[in-house]
């Protein structure tokens, strides 16, 4: 060490932190795919179509994920249509209509806070206002909107990212050409935003399907025989039954839940896919 | 322009998708109803204990054959949780591995409701030590108590605080979380006292985690339901218990029978009196006390034995007849 210039020694420094810095890229990806290499091998064989179709039953070579899946469809697709406009609605506000007064800047603060607020304390409070004030009980309803609630923040903040991506050359020359504020918004700014806000929408969506905690508090079920028919329903989902799954003495059950773990990291990896596919498509699309 | 309107269209086409997807199992699963019974129809709201679950899971699943026309649906919010609802009169029937408490019946009362309570099954709770374990061959209550009170909280730490010819080693302990009814029935009846224990111990809802836990580590003992020593047996080492009159292994006749003490105990359900003006909650529990017997065998609990099932029989029919 002592007669290295100090030329030698950056460059171990340097390598050392290459070193460094594969080993923490691969210690997460090594985890990842041992974790997924043992429920594949676990679980793989498990899954055919009856298990899909199939009703919760005490015999695990019976018991079937479909009130589970319909539940989180259901949950998916309504927690999408109520945090989709309100969490992209406030990104614009904030983003472009609002004045960055002192309250703007509490108001950011906060928002950014509320997104590292532990998912049950959502449950909490979806169970207070949804299902206790409200009257809508342990409905899929109540449930979507408590993860509404928790996602909201994630969408507010990337809508936010993606709107201040947009050059503001366009805008103001938009603005020049006589265009209103509404105008530019909606012709430029959002068209040329749309594939980060989507982005940002399905992750937190993909987020919401993974959470059971506040939909536990809310009343979400563990035996459900029926798939719901309207929000009103009572439901259960993918992530409730696998930890019902896990929980039996019997080994078979665990067979069970890393089959339906296989499917449900299916539904994320597509959803994932469908953010990456989209954002792309767009970024492609802009040309000015 | 042309974006635009993509845009729009893509997001209607996936909602329609997924809601397709949502609403085209609505009406699979139908099975005939049989012939020389009437067809019934309704809600059924039941919650409460995870230990009761399975059983209750089983009945639900049987009933369905019978009464496709009624949906019932069960929860898992722990014995308390489930009592909370079944006060405020969210739910027809309450899983319970415990007695109501005191403070339950009064907001149940508060609230107009009134219930009866049902004995379905027995449970015992099995103490275990790691099968490598070879100085444990069984425990006295005075023991258990010794180890699990209040007082021994950093206090017993070894092996040999126990029983002095034991090895001079850490003992580790795991346990059911405080929510759980099988641990307010633990420290009940070793500690004198519900919810009274010692805190420093490894407690998990999930009992595989305790069996896990145990199964791994040499110095370790646990409590936990019987069920799950039955399907561990070659990981886990049971340890009788003596409650004065000689060690008692647990297993399905010591637990019927009574004679392993205090260790036992039955699992109940809970109906309210407004659900059981209902037709489909009296089939639904008159069907339960008729199969619980084969069902609790199947799911790893120990079946009540015949006479106080009828006896079971004959409260709910008397709470029925009340109205």
């Amino acid at each position: 060490m002592k007669n290295m210039t100090n030329a030698q020694k950056n460059k171990l420094i340097d390598n050392a932190f290459k070193v460094f810095g594969i080993a923490c890229t691969f210690f997460g990806l090594i985890i990842l795919a041992i974790l997924i290499f043992n429920i594949v091998e676990v679980g793989l064989s498990r899954i055919d179509w009856d298990f899909i179709k199939d009703l919760p039953s005490r015999r695990a070579q019976k018991a079937g994920i479909y009130t589970a899946l319909m539940g989180t469809v259901w949950i998916l697709f309504l927690t999408a249509i109520i945090a989709f406009p309100i969490g992209v609605g406030a990104g614009i506000y904030l983003e472009e209509y609002g004045k960055k007064t002192k309250w703007a800047s509490l108001l950011e603060i906060n928002i950014a806070n509320l997104a590292g607020v532990p998912s049950i304390i959502y449950g909490l409070l979806g169970l207070e206002i949804f299902v206790r004030i409200f009257g809508l009980g342990g409905s899929l309803l109540a449930g979507s909107l408590t993860l509404s609630l928790l996602i909201l923040p994630i969408i507010i903040v990337s809508t936010r990212e993606a709107l201040k991506a947009v050059p503001s050359s366009i805008k103001d020359a938009s603005v020049a050409l006589g265009a209103s504020k509404w105008q530019t918004i909606w012709n430029q700014t959002l068209p040329a935003s749309i594939g980060g806000v989507l982005t940002g929408v399905i992750l937190a969506i993909s987020r919401a399907i993974g959470e059971t905690a506040p939909l536990i508090v809310v009343g979400a079920l563990a035996y459900v025989p029926f798939a719901p028919s309207s929000p009103m329903d009572e439901f259960t989902v993918m992530p409730i039954q696998i930890f019902n799954w896990v929980s039996r003495p019997q080994h078979e059950f665990a067979v069970n839940a890393a089959a339906a773990i296989i499917i449900l990291l299916l539904f994320t990896f597509m959803m994932n896919g469908v953010a990456v596919y989209y954002r792309n498509k767009w970024q492609k699309k802009i040309k000015w | 322009m042309k974006r635009k309107t993509n845009t729009i269209s893509t997001l209607i086409l996936g909602a329609a998708v997924v809601l397709g997807l949502a609403s085209c199992g609505g009406n699979t699963e139908k099975n005939e109803t049989t012939a020389d019974e009437k067809a019934l129809s309704g809600d059924i709201k039941i919650d409460g204990s995870s230990t009761v679950y399975p059983i209750t899971e089983a009945v639900a699943e049987e009933f369905r054959a019978e009464q496709p026309g009624v949906n019932v649906t069960v929860g898992v919010s722990g014995t308390g949780g489930g009592f909370k609802k079944f006060s405020r009169g969210e739910t027809a029937i309450s899983d319970a591995s415990r007695p109501i408490k005191d403070k339950e019946k009064a907001a149940c009362e508060e609230n107009g409701i009134s219930f009866v309570e049902l004995e379905v099954a027995y449970d015992g709770l099995a103490v275990l030590v790691n099968k490598e374990n070879t100085w444990v061959d069984h425990l006295t209550v005075e023991e258990l108590k010794k180890i699990w009170e209040p007082a021994a909280q950093g206090v017993i730490m070894k092996w040999n605080q126990i029983r002095k010819e034991w090895p001079n080693e850490e003992i580790h302990l795991f346990g059911p979380g405080v929510a759980s009814g099988t641990y307010d029935y633990f420290t009940d009846v070793i500690n004198g006292e519900e919810g009274a224990s010692r805190g420093d111990y490894t407690a998990s809802e999930d009992d595989n985690v305790l069996v896990q836990g145990v199964s791994t580590d040499k110095l370790g003992l646990a409590f936990f339901g019987l069920a799950y020593y039955e399907e561990n047996k070659d990981k886990l080492k049971l340890v009788g218990v003596d409650s004065g009159t000689g060690v008692v292994l647990p297993s399905q006749e010591t637990v019927a029978n009574g004679s392993y003490k205090p260790l036992s105990r039955p699992i109940f359900i809970y109906v309210n009196n407004k659900a059981a003006e209902k037709e489909e909650v009296v089939s639904f529990v008159n069907f339960y006390l008729e199969i619980v017997p084969s069902i609790s065998k199947e799911v790893g609990y120990v079946p009540i034995p015949n006479d106080i099932l009828a006896k079971q029989v004959e409260k709910f029919k008397n709470f029925v007849a009340k109205k």
